[in-house]
């Protein structure tokens, strides 16, 4: 592939990202919201693969691998068998002031080009004008975590953080050293699996996925 | 190299043994076994270190200096004392029933875990690696936090899961801006960010990366050190989780998050050239030295309260990594080992008296002195050390980092003194009511494992006193490569 045509597929799918994070950030149903994360996991995976194809890095086809098996078939199989053994497939929440949080969301992608800018012109890669895309879909994941009552939701989008740290990863550098690479995925797949534990032991302890059950620890008078 | 294979290779092979038969009557003793056996091939390591001088081992991917293998050889210490008293509290709490077979072989295999990610973090030479670790660190623990299954444990857990989680997630962006720096130094592949490779070239990386890396970096490890105002975890993981692991928690994750900043604090403060990860280091030290003495004299349950003390030392510790230079440092590192060994201490003797009395509530603990001797002296006497009364270690540690701070930085010294008041204020006449206070408890049944606690007192009395010269030494050699 050619220089700029390759620039232009980089930033479509670039585009791609931050238009799923937002997504997202307003899905309401639970089984939309893990269809979202594989299809991120998925335009992660084919950037992952244009930049290994365009420059022809070995170890990038290792992470295309680890992408696509992780991202989007394990982690959201497991997710939907968590939703369909807790009966959560038909759940949906009120996601609150919608409109606000969508434009919080786009003060925060504002700020993330700004500060990604000095750090994307010291970068020698050629997707580096994304660096700033990937810092606002991990802030956005991060609002989405916050603005989430359910524990279901607050977890995907603890793994959409990831996808955008990943993102970030291979936008600034061409991805992490080949070992960093693969204890990271040993820890996010080890950490769904605690956090699916979790599901079961919050609802047996508080009969409901609701966050708001785990607000009573406080500094009690 | 046989050393480091111990230290590895043992805990992990001790979590997959206790992990399936962690149940069995001997689990306890098996624990305490490896655990000692690890703390025996530290001991090893660190002659050999000390004598020979740093050992990068295993095709550079670890790296031990005078630093880690102090962290090392502390941080199998009280593995190893802690064992020994979690074999008598979890027994006892096994014949009360709060424990199934299932739950103790998770509460086992989990506990070498931990260990065995805490000896990757301190060891490893790959900056990378060392974020993975302290990841799994925290992967380990989250489900001993709720072991007890209560309410309150289950939210402790959940809470400790998110907010170190996102946490540390911050931490990773950092370790990507600065593999991103040394790139393009020292080019693409695993090398760049081998710390031994970074510290040769880190005056030649690039300033603007490495100093929005360091604010990532201090939030993400700084969740784990419990820096406010990022500490909201760390009081009820500690309050709620089986005492054991609040005092693993307490005195060495808190220690081995710290490290991870400071090894990363070292190449940027090369690369920068100014003073702003130190002051950046400072201003969360006294933030948390003085929001956490404020918080002291709040609380009602025995472990919140040294939890909250906890945050107060290791902010007083990240302080005096953040004035820099090696008598600070010195300083912070004998705070490190004081703070450790005083902390674990203390959770052993608290963890006896609310074994013995049902409850962590300290208006409801009286007279500990009356019911047992050897727990009432051991909390009273690791509360006036922890407080930084003389002759123990801490109060060596909190003299040597107050007048570097009066020569330095004299506007901090007033701001920390204060912080020290109002913690001594409310955690000594708490203290006093517990152990002194009338009571019509009986006696208990249960032999306590004091040894354990009066082991780490006496080291800390010798800390304070006298510092033998080969270990002044051998700070002296750690404090001359971070300061």
């Amino acid at each position: 592939m050619n220089g700029p045509l390759v620039g232009q597929v980089i930033n479509l799918l670039a585009a791609l990202m931050l238009l799923i994070a937002f997504a997202m950030l307003a899905q309401r149903r639970l089984l939309r919201l893990i269809h979202l994360f594989a299809l991120q996991g998925a335009v992660l995976t084919l950037n992952t693969l244009v930049v290994a194809a365009t420059l022809a890095q070995s170890h990038l086809y290792f992470s295309v691998v680890l992408n696509l098996v992780l991202k989007v078939i394990v982690l959201p199989m497991i997710l939907i068998r968590l939703v369909d053994r807790l009966d959560l497939r038909a759940d949906a929440e009120s996601v609150g002031n919608l409109p606000l949080i969508m434009l919080v969301a786009v003060v925060l992608v504002i700020l993330s080009f700004n500060v990604a800018l000095p750090i994307s012109e010291l970068a020698g890669t050629i997707t580096r004008g994304t660096l700033g895309i990937a810092m606002a879909s991990v802030l956005i994941a991060f609002l989405m975590m916050i603005t989430r009552r359910k524990a279901v939701a607050q977890v995907i989008g603890f793994l959409a953080m990831e996808n955008g740290l990943f993102f970030a990863a291979t936008s600034a550098t061409y991805g992490m050293p080949m070992v960093v690479e693969l204890g990271i995925a040993l820890d996010v797949l080890v950490g769904t699996f605690i956090f699916g534990i979790f599901f079961f032991q919050i609802r047996e302890t508080f009969d409901s996925l609701d966050t708001r059950n785990l607000e009573s620890l406080k500094d009690r008078e | 190299m046989t050393e480091l294979l111990i230290i590895l290779c043992l805990p992990l092979a001790g979590a997959a043994l206790l992990g399936l038969r962690g149940e069995r009557s001997w689990a306890g003793e098996a624990n305490a076994a490896i655990s000692l056996v690890t703390f025996l091939g530290t001991l090893a390591l660190a002659a050999r270190v000390v004598g020979q001088g740093p050992l990068v081992l295993l095709t550079q991917l670890f790296f031990v200096d005078a630093f880690n293998v102090f962290l090392v050889t502390l941080t199998a210490f009280v593995g190893f004392t802690t064992s020994l008293f979690s074999r008598v509290y979890m027994r006892v709490e096994q014949e009360r029933g709060r424990l199934t077979g299932k739950r103790l072989r998770l509460y086992h295999g989990m506990y070498q875990m931990f260990m065995f990610t805490m000896f990757v973090a301190l060891l490893t030479n790959n900056v990378g690696i060392l974020w993975v670790a302290m990841e799994a660190a925290t992967l380990a623990t989250v489900l001993l936090v709720s072991l007890y299954r209560t309410p309150a444990s289950v939210e402790a857990a959940w809470k400790y899961f998110i907010l170190c989680g996102v946490g540390i997630a911050q931490a990773l962006f950092g370790t990507i801006l600065l593999y991103l720096a040394a790139e393009r130094v020292l080019g693409a592949g695993g090398s760049a960010l081998l710390w031994t490779h970074l510290f040769e070239v880190k005056d030649q990386l690039e300033p603007t990366v490495l100093g929005i890396a360091f604010v990532f970096l201090l939030v993400g490890y700084g969740t784990k050190v419990g820096l406010v105002p990022l500490h909201n975890w760390l009081p009820d993981a500690h309050a709620e989780g089986p005492t054991p692991i609040s005092a693993v928690l307490s005195g060495l994750l808190l220690n081995v998050a710290l490290y991870a900043v400071v090894r990363n604090k070292v190449l940027v403060d090369a690369a920068l050239g100014t003073h702003l990860p130190g002051y950046l280091m400072m201003g969360f030290g006294l933030l948390s030295v003085l929001v956490a003495a404020l918080f002291l004299f709040r609380q009602k349950d025995v472990k919140r309260m040294f939890a909250y003390s906890s945050i107060e030392h290791m902010g007083i510790a990240t302080f005096a990594f953040g004035m820099g230079g090696p008598v600070a440092a010195f300083g912070g590192l004998l705070h490190m080992t004081a703070h450790s060994l005083t902390k674990s201490a203390i959770f052993f003797a608290v963890g006896h008296a609310a074994q013995k009395t049902g409850t962590q509530n300290m208006d409801e603990i009286r007279g500990l002195v009356h019911v047992s001797p050897a727990v009432g002296w051991g909390l009273m006497v690791g509360g006036i050390a922890i407080l930084g009364m003389p002759p123990f270690g801490v109060f060596a540690s909190e003299f040597v980092i107050l007048t570097t701070a009066m020569r330095d930085h004299p506007w901090a010294a007033p701001i920390l003194l204060l912080g020290l008041g109002i913690a001594f204020a409310s955690v000594f006449t708490r203290l006093q009511a517990m152990v002194f206070g009338e009571t019509t408890a009986k006696r208990l049944p249960h032999p306590p494992a004091m040894l354990p606690v009066f082991v780490h007192l006496v080291l800390v009395l010798i800390l304070g006193l006298y510092i033998p010269p080969y270990l002044a030494a051998w700070y002296r050699q750690a404090a001359a490569m971070i300061g």
